[in-house]
C-alpha cells in the first residue's frame, strides 16, 4: 500500500471568482486563529496517521499566506507526522502573489513543487473568470518559479469560456507549452450550482460549448499537448514524463488513504470517508473543544467502493487494474463482461491487455458513463 | 305496499353534465329516504369516481316512498343509469325496467347529442317521457330556447315539460307529482310464472352477488330455485328485498317491483344483464327480450411498473372484476414490458376508469398499452381471425383481407363548428356523412368512422374543435374493409413487441414517426447512437436517431468531489437498472409511457 497524502485547505481569497465551489472566504481576520487550529487539528490525528509522503497545501488561495505562517503550518506537520526526504510537497500559488524573496523562501521551507493557478493567458479570458491576475502576472510568476530553483511545477489552465474558441485556444496552450512546465492541467470550464456564474448562467447571459465542441476543444488539448510531449495520463492532467505527475493527486483516485485537514477537507482511510464542517465557525469551534472538525461520513459499501473505483480508475490512461480489481472485487471483468467489453473496445472507447482496461481519449471524454456500463 | 298501482318505476336521463347524480340525491332528500348527514356518508362517498367525472357506469337503484298529494303513499324506484355511451346496453336494460322518464335537459346547454341518443331509447321502450329544464338558475340559461328544441328537436308537446334546479332544489315536488301522475304503474301478472329482468348486479363481500331486476311477473321468496334464462345456471333464494338507502330485506319480490335477489352467486361475472331469471319448477315461456351478450370493443395490456408487482396486479384485477362483469381479461406477455394482462373494455372511458379505479384504489402503477379495437383478418386459406393484440397479428402475406369495425358517430354542434367538426372527420376517414339542421343555428351530424380513430384521439380532438359545444354519441355498425397494416418499434433494430400497433396503411408513417420522436425525447444518451424505426414488415417507415455521449465526464476529481460524483453516478445507475433493456439499449418506462399515451396529452 502506498504511503498516505496530506492535503491541507487553506480557506481564504482575496476576491472570490465568480466560477468557483471551492469553500473560502474573502474575510481574513482569523487568518492566524484558523492556521493554529490546523495544526491542533494534525495533533489529533498524530495518532491515527503517521507517514505522509506527499503533503499538498490547497486552497482557498495559499500564497495570501506570508513566509512565518506558512511555516507554522509546515512545522506542525513535521511536528506530528512523518515526513520522507523525497517527499512531494506542493502548494498552490495565485499568479497575482509572492514576489521572488517569497518564492526563494518555499524553497527553504521545503516545498518542492508548485501549482500556479494561471487559468488562461488572455486578459479578456481572465476577467470573464473574476481572476486577480492579468497575464503579464503569470508569466512572472513562472518566471519567480525558475528563478527560485523550482524543477518541479504545474499549471491550471481553463478552457470553454465564453468567446474562445479552438484557434484561441490552441495558442494558450502554446503559451504555456513555450514556458516549459513539467505539469499541466487542463480543465474544461465547469457551471457548478450556486455559484455567481451558474446564476448569469441561467440567466442566459454566455453560451457554454455544447457536446460536440467540448470533445473538441478535449481532443484538440490531448493531441496538442500529446504532440509537446505530454502524457494525457488523467481526464485534465498532463505531465512532462511519469516522474512529473502530481503523486499526491494520483492517491485520490486509487484510494489511498489521505489526510484532510482545514475546513471543508475531505479524508479517506479504509473506506471510510469523512469531510470537515465547511465554515471556519464550526471548524474552530469543534477544535476549541479538542475533538475533530469532522462534519460527517461515509462507510463505503462494496458496491461503493466499486463503483468508485471504476469511475476514477477509468479517469486515468492507466485505467483499471485488473488483477486488483479482481482481487478487491471478486470479479474478473473480461471474462465476466466480455460481451460488453468487445463493443466498447470496437468502438475505439477502451482498449484491453491481460492486465489493464484502459481508457483510450475518446474513451476519457466519456469516463462516467463508462463506469457505469461495468 | 304490493299493489302495482301504487309502484311507479322510473329512470333519470340526460347528456352528461346536465345535473342527473344532482337531481337524484334532491328526490331521494325530498322524500326523506335520509337525513342530510346520512346523504354524504351513504351516497355521495360510495361512488367518489363517477361523482367527480359527473358519470356513473353502474346502475344504482333507489326506491322512495313518497306520499303524493293525492294522500297515497307510492314507491317510486329509480333507477340510475349509466351516463355515457361506452355503456349504452346497460341503460337500455335500465330502461327496460321502467314505465317512464325524467329526461333531464341543462338550461343553459339545451338539447345535446346524448339527450337524443337517451330520448331514441327512451321511446324505444315506450317510455312516459317527462322533459325537465334543469339548472333554470343558471345566468346562463335559457329556458325559452330549451323549450322551442323540445318541440322543434324532440318532436314532444311542449306543454309536459316541468322546471327545476336540482341545485338550489327549486320545482323538486312537481317533478315527484308528475312521476305519480304522469308515469302508469307497472304492469304484470302476480300468478303468471316468475319472469325478472337484470338490470345490474353488485358484488358484497359478505353477500356474493347481489342481483339487481325488475320483476315483470310472478314472485320470487328465499327458498325459491331460481335459473338465469340464458347463463343456464340455477341457484337457490336467500334473500329478497328492496333499495332503500341500504338493502331492506322483504317476504317476496312480486310483478312490478324492483328490488335486487342473493342467491349465492359466487362472482358477478355469473350474472349477465339483461338476462332473464325464473324459477326452475315453473318457468316462463321464454326469456325476456333484449338480451345482448356484452362485448369489448377496445383492447389494452396493462403491466406493472415493476415487474415485481405482477402478482398484486394480479389479485387487484381479480378483485376489481369482482364488481365490474364488462371488463375482461387474460394474462399477457411482452418481451419489453414482461408479464401483464390483456384487457377488454365497453370503450375508451370504461378504460380510464377501470385504468384510474386500479390505481387510486388498488395503489397499482401501471404502463397501458396503445388502446386497440378488434380487427376481423381473412386469412388466404380463408380462415377468419379476430385480432386485438398486435403480437398475435399474422404475417402480412398470409392475410388476404383486413377489416376494421365502424361506428355511426352522431354529434351536435353549434353551426358555427360545422366546418371544422367536418375536416375532422373526414381526418380519421370519416364517410357517407349526413348534415340535418333540428333547429335554428344547430346541426347535426352523421358520420360512418373507423371505430379505431374514434378510440385513438378523436372525442378530445372534437371537444377542442367545438370549443366544448359539441355533443358525441356512436354506435357500433359493422365490418368494413381496410388496408390494415402493423408497424413495429425497432430500437437498434431490435423490435420492441409492446410498441406495435396495428393501423391503417394512411396513418401508418405518421403513427411510426410519432412513436421515434416521442422515445427520442425519453430515450437517454448512451454510448454509441441509438437508431430508432418505425417498420412495416421490412419496410422502414420512419426512422430518427439519438446521437451517442461524446463528452460528459467532469473536469475535476479530488478528494472533495468523490462522495459527490459517486452519489450522483449511483442515481443514475439506479435510474438505469429500472430501465428495460432491449437489445444493448436501455429503455426508461417513461419512454413507454411516452408512446403510448394518446395525441392531446
Ligand atoms: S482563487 Fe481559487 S479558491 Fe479562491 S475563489 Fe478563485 S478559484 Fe476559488
Amino acid at each position: 500500500m502506498n504511503l498516505p497524502g496530506l492535503y491541507i485547505h487553506i480557506p481564504f481569497c482575496k476576491t472570490k471568482c465568480p466560477y468557483c465551489h471551492f469553500y473560502s472566504t474573502t474575510d481574513i481576520t482569523s487568518v492566524d486563529v484558523v492556521i493554529a487550529s490546523i495544526v491542533r487539528e494534525m495533533e489529533l490525528y498524530a495518532g491515527e496517521f503517521d507517514t505522509f509522503d506527499t503533503i499538498y497545501i490547497g486552497g482557498g488561495t495559499p500564497s495570501l499566506l506570508t513566509v512565518q505562517q506558512l511555516d507554522v503550518i509546515l512545522s506542525g506537520v513535521h511536528k506530528h507526522f512523518l515526513v520522507p526526504p523525497d517527499a512531494e510537497i506542493t502548494i498552490e500559488v495565485n499568479p497575482a502573489d509572492g514576489d521572488l524573496a517569497w518564492y526563494r523562501s518555499l524553497k527553504d521551507l521545503g516545498v518542492n513543487r508548485l501549482h500556479l493557478g494561471v487559468q488562461s493567458f488572455s486578459d479578456q479570458a481572465l476577467t470573464f473568470l473574476g481572476r486577480r491576475h492579468r497575464a503579464d502576472d503569470a508569466f512572472a510568476a513562472l518566471d519567480n518559479t525558475v528563478r527560485a530553483g523550482f524543477d518541479n511545477f504545474g499549471l491550471d489552465l481553463i478552457y470553454g469560456i465564453p468567446g474562445q474558441d479552438l484557434q484561441s485556444w490552441r495558442k494558450s496552450l502554446a503559451c504555456a507549452v513555450s514556458l516549459s512546465p513539467p505539469h499541466l492541467s487542463a480543465y474544461q470550464l465547469a457551471i457548478e450550482e450556486d455559484t455567481p456564474l451558474c446564476h448569469s448562467y441561467r440567466r442566459g447571459s454566455f453560451d457554454i460549448p455544447d457536446e460536440d465542441a467540448s470533445l473538441s476543444f478535449f481532443l484538440e488539448t490531448s493531441a496538442y499537448l500529446e504532440r509537446s510531449g505530454y502524457h494525457h495520463y488523467e481526464v485534465s492532467n498532463y505531465a512532462a514524463s511519469t516522474s512529473r505527475k502530481s503523486r499526491h493527486n494520483q492517491k485520490y483516485w486509487d484510494h489511498t488513504p489521505y489526510l484532510g485537514i482545514g475546513p471543508g477537507a475531505h479524508s479517506f482511510k479504509e473506506g471510510k470517508r469523512w469531510w470537515n464542517h465547511r465554515s471556519i465557525e464550526g471548524y474552530l469551534k469543534d477544535l476549541a473543544l479538542e475533538t475533530t472538525p469532522v462534519a460527517g461520513d461515509e462507510t463505503l459499501s462494496r458496491e461503493e467502493l466499486r463503483l468508485e473505483t471504476l469511475f476514477m480508475s477509468l479517469r486515468t490512461a492507466a485505467g483499471i487494474d485488473l488483477a486488483a480489481f479482481r482481487l478487491k472485487f471478486g470479479e474478473d471483468l473480461p471474462k465476466e463482461r466480455h460481451a460488453i467489453i468487445q463493443s466498447l473496445v470496437d468502438r475505439g472507447f477502451i482498449v484491453v491487455n491481460d492486465e489493464r482496461i484502459s481508457p483510450t481519449t475518446r474513451g476519457l471524454a466519456v469516463a462516467d458513463q463508462l463506469a457505469l456500463i461495468f | 305496499m304490493s299493489n302495482m298501482d301504487y309502484i311507479r318505476n322510473f329512470s333519470i336521463i340526460a347528456h352528461i353534465d346536465h345535473g342527473k347524480s344532482t337531481l337524484a340525491d334532491r328526490l331521494i332528500q325530498h322524500t326523506g329516504g335520509c337525513d342530510a348527514r346520512n346523504f354524504q356518508d351513504q351516497i355521495l362517498d360510495n361512488m367518489d369516481i363517477e361523482r367527480e367525472r359527473g358519470i356513473t357506469i353502474k346502475s344504482q337503484a333507489i326506491s322512495l316512498p313518497y306520499t303524493a298529494r293525492d294522500g297515497n303513499t307510492y314507491n317510486l324506484n329509480l333507477i340510475d343509469t349509466p351516463g355515457h355511451v361506452d355503456f349504452s346496453y346497460e341503460v337500455s336494460r335500465s330502461l327496460a325496467s321502467c314505465e317512464g322518464v325524467l329526461l333531464l335537459i341543462d338550461a343553459a346547454q339545451g338539447v345535446q347529442a346524448q339527450t337524443l341518443a337517451n330520448l331514441y331509447l327512451a321511446m324505444e321502450h315506450d317510455l312516459e317521457i317527462i322533459p325537465v329544464i334543469n339548472k333554470i338558475d343558471l345566468p346562463s340559461a335559457d329556458v325559452e330556447r330549451v323549450i322551442e328544441q323540445i318541440d322543434s328537436e324532440l318532436g314532444l308537446d311542449t306543454d309536459t315539460h316541468l322546471k327545476c334546479s336540482a341545485k338550489e332544489g327549486t320545482g323538486i315536488e312537481d317533478i315527484l307529482e308528475a312521476i305519480v301522475q304522469r308515469i302508469p304503474p307497472p304492469t304484470g301478472t302476480p300468478e303468471a310464472p316468475l319472469s325478472a329482468l337484470i338490470f345490474d348486479a353488485q358484488y358484497d363481500s359478505f353477500r356474493g352477488t347481489v342481483i339487481h331486476c325488475r320483476i315483470m311477473d310472478g314472485v320470487v321468496q328465499s327458498g325459491d330455485i331460481i335459473r338465469f334464462m340464458y347463463g343456464g345456471a340455477t341457484y337457490k333464494v336467500e334473500e329478497v328485498g328492496h333499495f332503500l338507502l341500504s338493502r331492506q330485506k322483504r317476504e317476496r319480490l312480486s310483478a312490478g317491483e324492483v328490488g335486487y335477489i342473493i342467491a349465492g352467486v359466487k362472482t358477478i361475472s355469473d350474472v349477465r344483464t339483461g338476462d332473464t331469471i325464473t324459477l326452475e319448477n315453473r318457468p316462463c315461456d321464454k326469456p325476456l327480450p333484449g338480451f345482448k351478450e356484452v362485448k369489448p370493443v377496445v383492447f389494452a395490456s396493462i403491466y406493472p411498473i415493476a415487474s415485481d408487482d405482477y402478482e398484486d396486479l394480479a389479485v387487484a384485477l381479480e378483485k376489481y372484476k369482482l364488481n365490474d362483469a364488462s371488463f375482461v381479461y387474460e394474462k399477457d406477455a411482452s418481451v419489453a414490458l414482461g408479464q401483464g394482462f390483456r384487457c377488454g373494455f365497453l370503450g375508451l372511458l370504461h378504460l380510464d376508469i377501470v385504468q384510474e379505479r386500479l390505481e387510486r384504489e388498488y395503489d397499482q402503477s401501471l404502463i397501458l398499452s396503445v388502446p386497440s379495437v378488434r380487427f376481423r383478418l381473412t386469412l388466404k386459406d380463408d380462415t377468419v381471425l379476430y385480432v386485438d393484440n398486435p403480437s398475435h397479428y399474422p404475417p402480412q402475406m398470409d392475410i388476404a383481407k383486413g377489416e376494421e369495425p365502424y361506428i355511426r358517430a352522431a354529434m351536435m354542434m353549434p353551426e358555427r363548428y360545422l366546418g371544422a367538426v367536418m375536416k375532422l372527420c373526414q381526418e380519421k376517414r370519416g364517410m357517407n356523412s349526413s348534415l340535418s339542421y333540428p333547429g335554428p343555428g344547430r346541426a347535426e351530424l352523421i358520420y360512418e368512422m373507423p371505430l379505431s380513430e374514434v378510440i385513438y384521439d378523436f372525442y378530445d380532438r372534437f371537444k377542442s374543435v367545438s370549443q366544448g359545444y359539441g355533443s358525441f354519441d356512436y354506435e357500433l355498425i359493422d365490418f368494413r374493409d381496410s388496408n390494415l397494416v402493423l408497424v413495429d418499434i425497432l430500437v437498434n433494430g431490435e423490435k420492441v413487441d409492446a410498441l406495435s400497433q396495428i393501423v391503417h396503411r394512411d396513418r401508418a408513417r405518421a403513427c411510426g414517426l410519432q412513436a421515434c420522436e416521442r422515445l427520442k425525447e425519453e430515450i437517454p444518451k448512451q454510448m454509441f447512437k441509438i437508431a430508432l424505426q418505425a417498420a412495416i414488415g421490412g419496410e422502414i417507415i420512419a426512422r430518427t436517431t439519438i446521437s451517442a455521449f461524446r463528452k460528459d465526464v467532469t473536469a475535476k476529481c479530488y478528494g472533495g468531489d468523490i462522495s459527490r460524483k459517486r452519489k450522483l453516478l449511483e442515481k443514475q445507475k439506479k435510474g438505469k437498472k429500472r430501465m428495460k433493456m432491449i437489445g444493448n439499449v436501455s429503455i426508461p418506462q417513461s419512454a413507454f409511457l411516452a408512446v403510448l399515451k394518446s395525441d392531446t396529452d
